[in-house]
Order: structure tokens, then sequence, then C-alpha cells
């Protein structure tokens, strides 16, 4: 399942070369999408598109970037959707939440290869890159829109930094999570491989289950 | 143009350098519409004075050179056949060009630093070197005169012939037009002979609805019209009745912008208070892992 299998030396392969590719293709084209997209939130940040190489050439690139981004949501959908299912013991997890927040893990019920949290991140980033998406076609090209359907352009200038609020909330529990939080989570998906005794702590439910998966039938 | 003074500048942070300082007249353009013939010279005196390039024509069967304003041609009479109740067929003509609003939708929505400015003198004014081509200023426009270039990727439009205005010359579409039907001056002075003309035609020429269009909803334009019938204004090519800057834009650019910093910075303060107050997950030395072989 998943590609995941047990490595030597108490190591755990988590997310395969596929996975870590589309991850960076996602993290690096929505880092440049964040930084160019608040320039043009907001005036006192307008500096961060002249660092990123001008307005002009950020407004240029967005789009594609974009475009880029999109293609790796997409990418991700294929690889990771049937993992994002909601079940039952996200249920639990959910209401262990204030533990998990705590850090009291030993409360936390045991997880799947994906906790709920993480199936939510992928759910908000995935609807909201649609939204994202759809929006950016048309702030890409508004003189093609007529006049008679201007409509659509109002719809885009609202939907597009809603969505993409919704996304930045996402991204920085993400990032903190992923770097600050949970140690060893970051280099799972730089290397792949976490310890055993990581996958067991965070992950008990996908641990057990790569270890009957790789263990011969008797 | 360093010689006006500016008052509004787009997707500036801070305030507007040198706002507030000198005394200066707004001006306006005041287009009367019943004495308009239609004979296009204002069109041509913005094509020549600007150093626009002549475009294709479109006959749509009307006198009128095209649908609407494109981004090298950025004043356009429109033409409207209109057959009011219990009178005789008109033939409308409005020049069409950018209305110079007090409160405009373009610099509202543009999110290029100075690619938008507005000087004290009312006129609204698009500085192509500072456009990044987003169009937001598209949007934000309830006249519809804002026009992409494709091959500069700039949005560009009416000006008011700032250059000729700054150096105490009229624009250039006045000076063309061959009726008089094309004023120029302090707004102060066309409202006046606006209302003026306007009572004019109510009382001696039985166009008994004949007004001013300045609409409120934008804080007053900088190019006014008289029309002879100022409660159908929709029958001068689509001339919005209410025009105002477009609710959405008001929404994203104020609350939404304000709630989305708010919540911004708290992400980051939250974040922050989380690490200092639980710090790192942490896998335990003794944990204990799941025995292999022995599955069920």
């Amino acid at each position: 399942m998943s590609g995941s299998y047990l490595l030597p030396h108490g190591r755990v392969l988590r997310y395969s070369f596929n996975e870590r590719l589309m991850h960076w293709l996602a993290g690096v084209s929505y880092v440049y999408l964040l930084l160019t997209g608040l320039a043009f939130w907001s005036p006192w940040l307008y500096w961060l598109a002249i660092v990123m190489g001008g307005a002009t050439i950020a407004r240029e690139l967005h789009p594609w970037a974009g475009v880029i981004f999109t293609i790796a949501v997409v990418w991700m959908y294929t690889q990771w959707g049937s993992q994002m299912r909601s079940t039952e013991r996200d249920r639990e997890w959910w209401r262990a939440l204030p533990h998990y927040i705590r850090n009291e893990d030993d409360e936390v019920p045991s997880e799947e290869r994906f906790n709920a949290g993480q199936k939510s991140l992928f759910w908000g980033f995935f609807w909201c890159g649609i939204a994202l998406f759809l929006s950016g076609l048309v702030l890409w090209v508004p003189h093609w829109i007529p006049w008679s359907l201007r409509i659509l352009r109002l719809i885009a200038v609202f939907v597009h930094p809603v969505a993409a609020l919704l996304t930045i909330a996402l991204f920085m529990i993400h990032v903190y999570m992923g770097t600050a939080v949970e140690r060893g989570a970051f280099g799972s998906v730089v290397r792949g491989d976490v310890s055993r005794k990581w996958a067991a702590r965070y992950h008990r439910a996908w641990y057990e289950q790569v270890v009957r998966d790789s263990t011969p039938e008797e | 143009m360093a010689n006006l003074e500016l008052r509004r500048i787009s997707g500036h942070a801070g305030p507007v350098p040198g706002a507030g300082v000198k005394r200066e007249p707004e001006v306006a353009k005041l287009v009367d519409t019943t004495t308009c013939i239609g004979c296009k010279a204002c069109e041509v005196a913005c094509l020549e004075w600007n150093g626009l390039t002549f475009s294709d024509t479109t006959f749509q069967n009307s006198y009128q050179t095209m649908p609407e304003t494109a981004w090298n041609y950025w004043n356009l009479i429109k033409f409207d056949e209109y057959e009011p109740e219990g009178g005789s067929l008109m033939l409308l003509m409005r020049k069409d060009q950018c209305m110079h609003c007090a409160e405009p939708g373009c610099l509202e929505a543009c999110p290029a630093d100075g690619a938008i400015v507005q000087y004290a003198n009312g006129i609204v004014d698009f500085q192509q070197e500072h456009c990044i081509g987003c169009g937001y200023c598209i949007t934000g426009c309830p006249f519809n005169v804002p026009k992409f270039s494709p091959q500069s990727r700039k949005v560009f439009k009416c000006t008011l012939c700032v250059d000729r205005v700054s150096e105490g010359l009229e624009p250039a579409c006045i000076k063309a037009c061959p009726t008089g039907c094309l004023h120029f001056g302090t707004k102060d002075d066309m409202k006046e002979l606006a209302e003026t003309r306007a009572k004019q035609l109510r009382e001696q020429s039985g166009f008994a609805n004949a007004g001013v269009y300045d609409p409120a909803g934008v804080g007053g334009t900088h190019v006014m019209y008289v029309l002879h019938d100022a409660t159908n204004p929709e029958a001068y090519g689509g001339l919005p009745r209410d025009p105002h800057i477009p609710w959405i834009v008001r929404l994203w650019k104020h609350p939404l912008k304000w709630l989305g910093n708010l919540a911004m910075a708290g992400g980051l303060i939250g974040i922050g208070v989380h690490y200092l107050r639980f710090g790192p997950k942490t896998v335990k030395e003794d944990d204990e892992l799941p025995k292999e072989g022995h599955q069920p």
C-alpha cells in the first residue's frame, strides 16, 4: 500500500520519490505564488514583488506558477485522494484534538498514514486550489472578458484572495507542524524515510500495516 | 507631471507625497450632447495629439467608428437612435471617454504603486511605466474605460490631455470641436454652465427632462454631460444610471483586506505562542514498537 516499506537500520520509507517530487513541485510553486500574490494583495507588501524580480515579471509568471501548482495538486489527488477519505478513526482524532495540540500524544488515537488534520489540509488545498485556478484563469486575461460578462471579473477578484487566505492558514499550520513541531517530518518529505519509532508514535496504524505487509507469510 | 499636485496614488503604502500643499482648482470637461453633430473631429484630434495610430473601423449599421473605446482609441462618439414617447426619432450622440471620477474605481483596484494617479485638479492618469498589466483597473471601472494593449501588456485610456492641461491648454478634443458642444474649465464653472444649458433646454426647447450628468455615486466626474433626457442616460450608448465602484471591489479592498491581514498576523503570533508554550512533539526513547512477525 502506497509504496511504504521497512528499510534497514530501523527506518521506514514514508514517501516515495514521486511523492516527494510532487510535494516539492507544489511547495516551490506555492511559495512563489504566495510571495507574489501577497505583493498584489497589499501596498505594504509590494516590495515582495520587487525582491522577486519586479512586479511586471511577477504578474507574468504568477499565472504560470499557478498552472504548475494546479498540476501538482491534481497529481497529488491521483496519488493520495483515496488515502485522504475520512474514516471512523478520524472522528476519534478530532475528539482528541486538544490533546494533539497540547502534545499529549499518548492520548491521541492511533493514526493512519495521514491523520485527520493532514486529510483536512489536503482537501483544503484541493478545493481552494480549484477555486484559485478557476478565478485565476479570469484574472490571467481579464481583458478577454466582455463588458456584458464583467460579473466574472468581479467574482474572480473576490474568490481568488478568499481562497488564497484559506490556503495561507493551512500553509502556516502545515509548515509549522512539519518543521518545528513534528521533528522528523521534514526529513521524511526530503529524504523519504522516518525512524520506526517516529512511525509508531505518529502514525501507528500505518506503521502496523507496513510491518504486516513486510512480514513474509508463515 | 511635476507641476501638478497629486491627490491619490494607486497601490501606495503611506501618505501621498505633497498632497494638500498647493491650491489647485478642479478642472472639468463638459459635453453638451444636445449640440453635438457627430462629426468626430474630437476623435481625430485625440489620435493626432496623443500620437495614436488609426485602427480599423467596424460598421454596425450606424455612424459609430467602433463598438467601444480601445487601448489606442480613447475618444469615441456613441451613436444611438432613440424614439421618445410622443416625439420624433432622435439620433443621440455622446462622446465617450474616461470620466475622470472623483472616486476612481480603477485606482481603488490597482495594486501597482504609482501606476494610476489622481491629480489635485481631478485628472486620473495611468502611468504605464509603473503599470504591471494585471487589468484590475478594468474590473474596478464602472464605465468600461481602461483598455489592455496586447502588444505592450499595459492599460491605456484618455489622459484628459494632462500634458496640455498642465501647460494651461485645453484638451485636444475641446480645441477641435466645431460646434462648441465641448467646454473646458474649472469644475465649478462647468457645473454652472451645464445647469444654465439644462435650464434653457427645459424652458425654451421643450426638453422637460433635460439635465446634467455628474453622477454622485463616484463622487462626481471631471467629464460631465448635458443630456436632453437625464432620466434615461442608458439611451446614450449605455451611460450607467447610477455608477459606483463595484461593491465587491470595495469589499475586497477594505473589510477582506483588514480581516485577512489580521488573520495572517494572528496566525503567526498564534504559532509563536504555541511553540513557546508546548514546544515540539518528541519521540520518546522508551517508545515500544509493535512486534514484527506476530501480527494476526
